[in-house]
Order: C-alpha cells, then sequence, then structure tokens
C-alpha cells in the first residue's frame, strides 16, 4: 500500500508537470513544469533506492541546467506571449505520430506482463551502502576511455564558446 | 503505528520547533551584535534585554495585509515563498546533532540516532537542496512584475550559480579526506587528535583535535566566503541592495509572505553555520566530562557543543555583515571565478597528491 502512495504521488506530479510543460503560454511556467517533472523523477529514484543518482539528476538538471534556462529566458526576455504559428514544418503531424508509437508501445508491455509490475526494489544492503562507490568503481575502471573523450569533448565546447564570445567582443570595439 | 514512524515523526517536529525558535533568537542576536558594534542599544523593550522584539515584529507581519501587484504573475508570485522555505527546513535533516542514544521502552532496547536522515550522499543532498533555492529568489524578482526585483531576481541567479562550484570545490578534499559523502561518517572521522610521523611535529600536533579545519584550513576558508554568498548576505548582498534596487527580488511582497524569505534568509544562514561546523570543526565532536556531570550530560552535551561552534560562526557572519562593505557586482563576479575557484582546483589538486602519497607512498620507493 505504501508503496503504490510512494509511486502515484511522484508520478501523477510528473504526468502534471509534463502537461504544463507542453501546455502553458508562458515560457517560464514552462520551465517550471519542466522542474517539477524533474524533482519527481528524482523521488522516483529514490524509492527505488538509486539515492546518488537522484541526487545528481537534482542537482544537475534541477539545480544547474534549469537554472540556466530561467536565466536565458529572463535575460533575453522571450517570456512575453507564445507565437501559435508552427516553427518546424509538419510539427503536429510529427508529435502525434511519436505520441501515438509511445502508447502503442506502453500498452504492448502493459498487455505483455499481464497488467502486473514491481513497483518497489528490496532495499538491498549493497546499493544502499555504495551506490557512489559502485558508480565511481565502474566510471573509473571499465569506462575510464569514455569518460576521458567526454571530458575532452567538454573542454573543446568550452574553449570554442570562448573563443566565439571574445572575438566578437573586440571586434565591436574596434568599429 | 511502528516506532521507527513515530521516532520519524517526532524527529521531523522537533527540526521545525528547533528552527523557528532558533530564528527569533538568531535575529536577536544579530541585532544586538550588529548594534553593540556600531555602539547602539539595540533592542531592549521587549522582554529581558528585548528578546522578544522578533516575536513583537513576527505577529505585526502576520497581521499585515498581503499585497498582490497588479502586473504579477500570480501563481509563481505565490509560489516563491513557499521555494524558499522548504528547501531551508530540509538542509537541517541531515545534521548530526549527536552521537546515537539507546533508550529502553517496554523491555526492548532502540537506537535512536541524532540526526533527521543518516544519507550516504548527505553532501549531494545539502548541494542539490542549496540549488534549489535559487528558484525563489529568481521567480519572485521575476514574478512581481517590476523592474527592481527582476534586476535583483537575475543578480541573484548569477551569484548563487558562481559560488555554489566555489562551494562543492571546496567540499572534494573534505570528502577525500573524510572517505565519505556521509555526513554522520564525516563528523566520526573528525573524532581523534591529529598525529604524525615526524616525532618531533608528532608532540606538538598531537594536542590539536583531528578538525578537518586544521589540515583543509584554504577549504576552510573557500567555503565560509561562499556560503557568505550563498546565503546573500553582505558583504554579498547585492541580491537585495537597498541603494540600488529598493529591496531587491522582495520589494513588492509584504505580509506573512515577506516574512517566510526573511524566516528563510535566517534558517538559510543558521545551517550554513550548523554545515560548515559539521564539516569543518568536528561538529558535536568535544569533551563530555563523563563522571563529572551528571549522565544525561552525556547527552546533551554533544549538542550544546554544536550550538557553540554554529554560534560562533554566526558571530563571525554578523561581524563581517557589520564591518565589510558591499562588493561591486563586478568585483564579485571576479573573486568568485578568477579567484576562488582556481584556488579551490589547484588546494583540491594538493591534498589529492597528499593523501595519495599517504596511502601509497612515493611514486618510485
Amino acid at each position: 500500500m505504501v508503496d503504490l502512495i510512494l509511486f502515484f504521488i511522484p508520478a501523477s506530479l510528473i504526468i502534471i508537470g509534463a502537461l504544463i510543460v507542453v501546455f502553458a503560454k508562458n515560457p517560464v511556467h514552462n520551465a517550471m513544469g519542466l522542474v517539477m517533472t524533474l524533482v519527481s523523477i528524482a523521488i522516483i529514484y529514490i524509492t527505488l533506492n538509486a539515492t546518488f543518482v537522484a541526487m545528481v539528476q537534482m542537482l544537475v538538471y534541477a539545480g544547474a541546467v534549469m537554472t540556466l534556462f530561467l536565466f536565458v529566458i529572463m535575460m533575453i526576455g522571450v517570456d512575453k506571449k507564445e507565437q501559435s504559428s508552427e516553427s518546424i514544418k509538419g510539427q503536429t503531424f510529427l508529435v502525434s505520430g511519436v505520441f501515438l508509437i509511445l502508447i502503442s508501445l506502453l500498452s504492448y508491455v502493459a498487455i505483455n506482463s499481464e497488467f502486473k509490475w514491481d513497483l518497489w526494489f528490496d532495499a538491498v544492503e549493497f546499493a544502499i551502502e555504495g551506490t557512489p562507490q559502485l558508480v565511481a568503481g565502474t566510471l573509473f575502471t571499465a569506462w575510464i576511455f569514455p569518460f576521458e573523450i567526454i571530458s575532452i569533448l567538454l573542454i573543446v565546447a568550452t574553449a570554442a564558446a570562448i573563443a566565439l564570445a571574445y572575438d566578437s567582443k573586440r571586434k565591436k570595439n574596434d568599429a | 503505528m511502528s516506532i521507527e514512524l513515530i521516532i520519524s515523526l517526532v524527529k521531523a517536529n522537533i527540526v521545525l520547533a528547533v528552527l523557528l525558535t532558533n530564528t527569533i533568537l538568531l535575529i536577536w542576536f544579530e541585532r544586538k551584535v550588529v548594534a553593540g558594534m556600531q555602539s547602539r542599544v539595540g533592542p531592549d523593550r521587549a522582554g529581558p534585554f528585548g528578546i522578544l522584539q522578533t516575536l513583537a515584529d513576527a505577529i505585526k507581519l502576520l497581521l499585515k495585509e498581503q499585497i498582490l501587484p497588479s502586473k504579477a504573475d500570480r501563481a509563481m508570485y505565490l509560489l516563491a515563498p513557499l521555494i524558499a522555505l522548504v528547501p531551508s527546513f530540509l538542509i537541517f535533516m541531515i545534521i548530526p546533532l549527536g552521537p546515537d542514544i539507546t533508550v529502553e521502552w517496554q523491555n526492548a532496547l532502540y537506537t535512536i540516532p541524532l540526526v533527521g536522515a543518516d544519507l550516504n550522499v548527505g553532501v549531494l543532498y545539502f548541494l542539490a537542496l542549496s540549488s534549489i533555492a535559487v528558484y525563489s529568489v529568481v521567480l519572485a524578482g521575476w514574478s512581481s512584475g517590476s523592474k527592481y526585483p527582476l534586476l535583483g531576481g537575475v543578480r541573484a541567479s548569477a551569484q548563487m550559480i558562481s559560488y555554489e562550484a566555489a562551494m562543492g570545490l571546496a567540499l572534494v578534499p573534505v570528502i577525500l579526506y573524510s572517505g565519505s559523502l556521509s555526513l554522520v561518517d564525516i563528523v566520526n572521522s573528525q573524532s581523534g587528535n591529529l598525529s604524525s610521523s615526524i616525532p618531533i611535529l608528532n608532540t606538538i600536533v598531537s594536542f590539536i583535535p583531528k578538525w578537518n579545519v586544521f589540515p583543509q584550513f584554504v577549504a576552510f576558508g573557500i567555503f565560509f566566503i561562499a556560503a557568505v554568498a550563498e546565503v546573500n548576505r553582505a558583504p554579498f548582498d547585492l541580491v537585495e541592495a537597498e541603494q540600488e534596487l529598493v529591496g531587491g527580488f522582495h520589494t513588492e511582497y509584504s505580509g506573512f509572505r515577506f516574512a517566510m524569505f526573511f524566516l528563510a534568509e535566517y534558517i538559510n544562514m543558521f545551517n550554513m553555520c550548523a554545515i560548515t561546523a559539521t564539516f569543518f570543526l568536528g561538529g558535536w565532536l568535544g569533551p563530555t566530562f563523563e563522571g563529572i556531570l551528571p549522565p544525561i550530560f552525556s547527552v546533551i552535551m554533544p549538542i550544546i557543543w554544536l550550538g557553540v561552534k554554529t554560534f560562533l560562526l554566526l558571530f563571525v557572519f554578523v561581524w563581517i555583515r557589520a564591518t565589510l562593505p558591499r562588493l561591486r557586482y563586478d568585483q564579485l563576479m571576479e573573486l568568485g571565478w578568477k579567484r576562488m575557484i582556481p584556488l579551490s582546483l589547484v588546494w583540491l589538486i594538493l591534498s589529492a597528491i597528499v593523501l595519495g602519497l599517504r596511502e601509497f607512498g612515493l611514486p618510485w620507493s
């Protein structure tokens, strides 16, 4: 019973948040809907005993990425009114197609498992005690090469961003 | 109802009561200390030494009219004070107040840890919740539909993001030293005294407690400065600079909603000092004088030690506010990005090298 309640509260919050993202007119409301979805997903992670993943989700997505989103929305002042015209051609058609595929996939999984699913993972001592150690152990041994590649990619992106910003500023001063 | 559930509920209520009472005391403490430093008397009418002044102010704020600006975004305007308040209460849950206590009740022994929740990712939990707190300031500034709060909100988001990076980086060496992300383990790792492999040095340092502040003094400095910036206190209070922005992000708030922001600021300040004490000053560790004082003191003394350390740090917070002028905006950003983040990175690498040498010896030996 408790596991059902603990699942349905965050699950319904995820869906409400996602609906706000899609239907709200104001970009700030959209962003806050997304924050609600991300935080609720973190709660779901906690009920699955993945506390480390939950905290990283809160810290990186709900904390850093969405704050930058809000910052950009306020700085460039798009917080006016949404244009109702399509920005990509055939947008509505594509989105409804993807939505139909998603619905059929979900109903296939639900029917296939005869409407039974486990919402609650048993509290494994291993998972509770060692999530950061487990993740770090795998990340820095077996996956060290992809990890380093990603770090190089991020440094390249940062350097490129600085170079672009620096160049345009100098040109403006010369003119 | 299971006994664990009752214990958890009691704990949550204790946290609420402690934080609210503390805030009343803290605001009075700040006003008295600042008044003393500026050769004034400070509040002295309500109650003994004016200690009930905050209570009177709180009642006044509760009874005041709550104004909703005509250009405000209603939903976000009402949501912002709540977002400010909730994380500040949640952060206190992970601060260990003392060692586990054992209670005998109905012929069964119960071990009650004196901490709201001992998370194995406590440090990350603290950082995650303090990053959530940014939303309250940003949303309050934006939703008021007015110029000054918006400027305050934009400043706040830039400032809090910048200093959060330095704060997280300053905590990494502490985690390396303690070998755990759990706050309970971090406190336990600081028990005992310092030791050194060099005999002469050992006789000197063996009197010093093994608190993280001694080997990690640079990390302590960076963390404390970032903590002052994170709770938007002077000299980093550009978010609510009176001379430039009227009242900053909470200009348009009145009555109880303003009181919520005020409450959140002081609770955050208290949390930051308690967390600093836990990470660097040994948390609840301290002599319990067993055998000299009655046995009940072995339970109370750790809480008193944590309180003493926290209030010492709070005194420094207030002291800084009373003495230092506010930084200019570009100076603030320069200090954050050009000084504190590089310094904390260098310190992190140095501590990692020292720890590696201690663990594995010299690479060529």
